[in-house]
């Protein structure tokens, strides 16, 4: 047991990276990641888990880091939306909110992003009614949804169309290295 | 910083957090998803002196099935586990086919089985339909634990039978009898939304096609989990038809119900929406064992 401010040292696997910290218990884990390591590209709207702006990827699952405790990312390893694209080299997923208008203002878009990206993991040629319900836990006040669910489309088809080649590329490399 | 101080504690054994209990319960908050308690301590509204994180017990992560179909789940299965699980699927077809209804996905990620009944919201989706398939909960405490029904565990708005020291660790789901259907409805603004109101079905048929068993359970018309008894016991021995089903839910609707005014709707809209729904989910329940009756 630890008292009320002592802190407490936290290991995490961010974007790849193993980081150590000194929280106290009652630091949010989206404030962890915006204003301890100065990933500010999770968003924080509502902080009470309605909004979904704030949504990162713990565990391989997408989750709600305002409803978080940073203690409780200790021995776990999180993705952000830094760990997409690059401004010169977006994610297909970025790429497609681009070319579809799938944003305005921008504030919503790391929480669809990591929404999305385990969604069309798992579910790579979702319906229009599929692409709707899986985003329903994000609000976005600029575009009304439909180019958000535009691009989510387009996304699914840029990805599906990219993984086979993928996996022949790796499956080629394999056959080199066993060679 | 959103929420106020307190002293944490993780422990990674269920004996260790009974203790801990045993010892804090009355100042202490178990936290098992967090989906509910972390946004009342980021407003402040709770501010909790310890919180006890129920997420390192690995104990309380299981879920089996009995040879005769009796489900066992650990408290804290996420909700997302619930929906994915084919032992659920096949012994519980309600709770699957009500999990996409429960919240977004973001939040069944992460949000817990046992958390949902603990914190005994009435506009929830879980604990209506545990008690719509009669489950049990063991609530444990150091050196004891005791199996309450979880009609009975609810006993008012965010209030249950558990006693600060005790921890809800366990679920037992009873085996569906035979020719029995189920059903699950509700209206909400937004898909993953609290539903302005909801309601499941369960019934049971016998070799004859007369109702040997219902039940019919509405969320967010009530303090708790609103069973309507009178509205079942009219279904007990008849051939149902559409006629009865309209009856019995406009019966429930009116008399075993209790919806007050809220932001998003009025009572009187709430009893409408009772009356439609259940009226639904008694139609497609039955319809359903009728079918596995045929077959």
């Amino acid at each position: 047991m630890i008292g009320k401010m002592d802190k407490r040292t936290i290991r995490v696997s961010v974007n790849g990276s193993d980081v150590a910290y000194d929280v106290e218990p009652r630091l949010l884990l989206s404030d962890f990641l915006r204003h301890e390591l100065g990933l500010t590209g999770t968003h924080v709207g509502c902080e009470h888990g309605v909004c979904g702006a704030c949504t990162i990827i713990f565990d391989g699952a997408a989750v709600r880091s305002c409803l978080m405790l940073a203690v409780q990312a200790h021995g776990h390893s999180i993705q952000t939306v830094e760990s997409l694209g690059s401004p010169d080299n977006l994610h297909p997923l970025q790429e497609a909110f681009r070319e579809a208008h799938g944003l305005q203002c921008g504030f919503c878009t790391p929480g669809f992003l990591m929404t999305l990206l385990p969604y069309l993991e798992q579910n790579p040629a979702p319906s229009e009614e599929e692409i709707r319900v899986a985003i329903s836990g994000n609000l976005c006040r600029c575009t009304g949804y439909q180019h958000i669910v535009d691009a989510v489309k387009l996304a699914a088809d840029n990805l599906s169309a990219t993984r086979p080649a993928e996996e022949k590329t790796r499956g080629e490399r394999e056959s080199v290295t066993e060679g | 910083m959103k929420p106020a101080p307190f002293e944490y504690v993780a422990p990674t054994t269920l004996e260790e957090a009974l203790a801990t209990m045993g010892a804090h319960g009355f100042g202490a908050k178990l936290l098992a998803g967090g989906q509910s308690l972390i946004p009342v301590m980021n407003f402040r509204l709770a501010q909790p002196a310890m919180l006890v994180d129920l997420n390192g017990v690995t104990e309380l992560g299981g879920l089996s099935a009995g040879e005769d179909g009796t489900l066992r789940v650990g408290a804290m299965v996420r909700q997302s586990a619930l929906e994915q699980s084919a032992e659920i699927a096949r012994h519980a077809p309600l709770v699957h086919e009500t999990m996409p209804f429960v919240a977004h996905s973001q939040i069944r990620n992460r949000g817990t089985l046992g958390g949902s009944l603990a914190h005994a919201d009435p506009a929830a989706e879980l604990p209506a339909i545990m008690v719509a398939l009669e489950a049990r909960f063991c609530l444990r405490r150091q050196g004891g634990e005791r199996w309450v029904n979880a009609e009975a565990f609810y006993q008012s708005l965010f209030t249950t039978a558990l006693e600060p020291e005790e921890i809800l660790v366990e679920v037992e789901v009873p085996p569906l009898p035979a020719h029995t259907g189920h059903a699950f409805f509700e209206l909400a603004r937004r898909h993953g939304d609290y539903a302005q109101a909801g309601v499941a079905a369960v019934v049971t048929l016998d070799g004859s096609g007369r109702c040997r068993r219902a039940r019919l359970v509405y969320l967010n018309v009530g303090e708790t989990p609103m069973v309507a008894e009178k509205a079942a016991a009219a279904l007990v021995g008849e051939k149902i038809s559409d006629s009865l089903i309209g009856a019995v839910a406009e019966l429930a609707s009116r008399q075993e119900i209790d919806p007050t005014d809220d932001i998003h709707a009025t009572a009187r809209y709430k009893r409408h929406l009772a009356n439609v729904l259940g009226r639904r989910a008694l139609g497609r329940a039955h319809a359903r064992a009728r079918a596995s009756l045929e077959a």
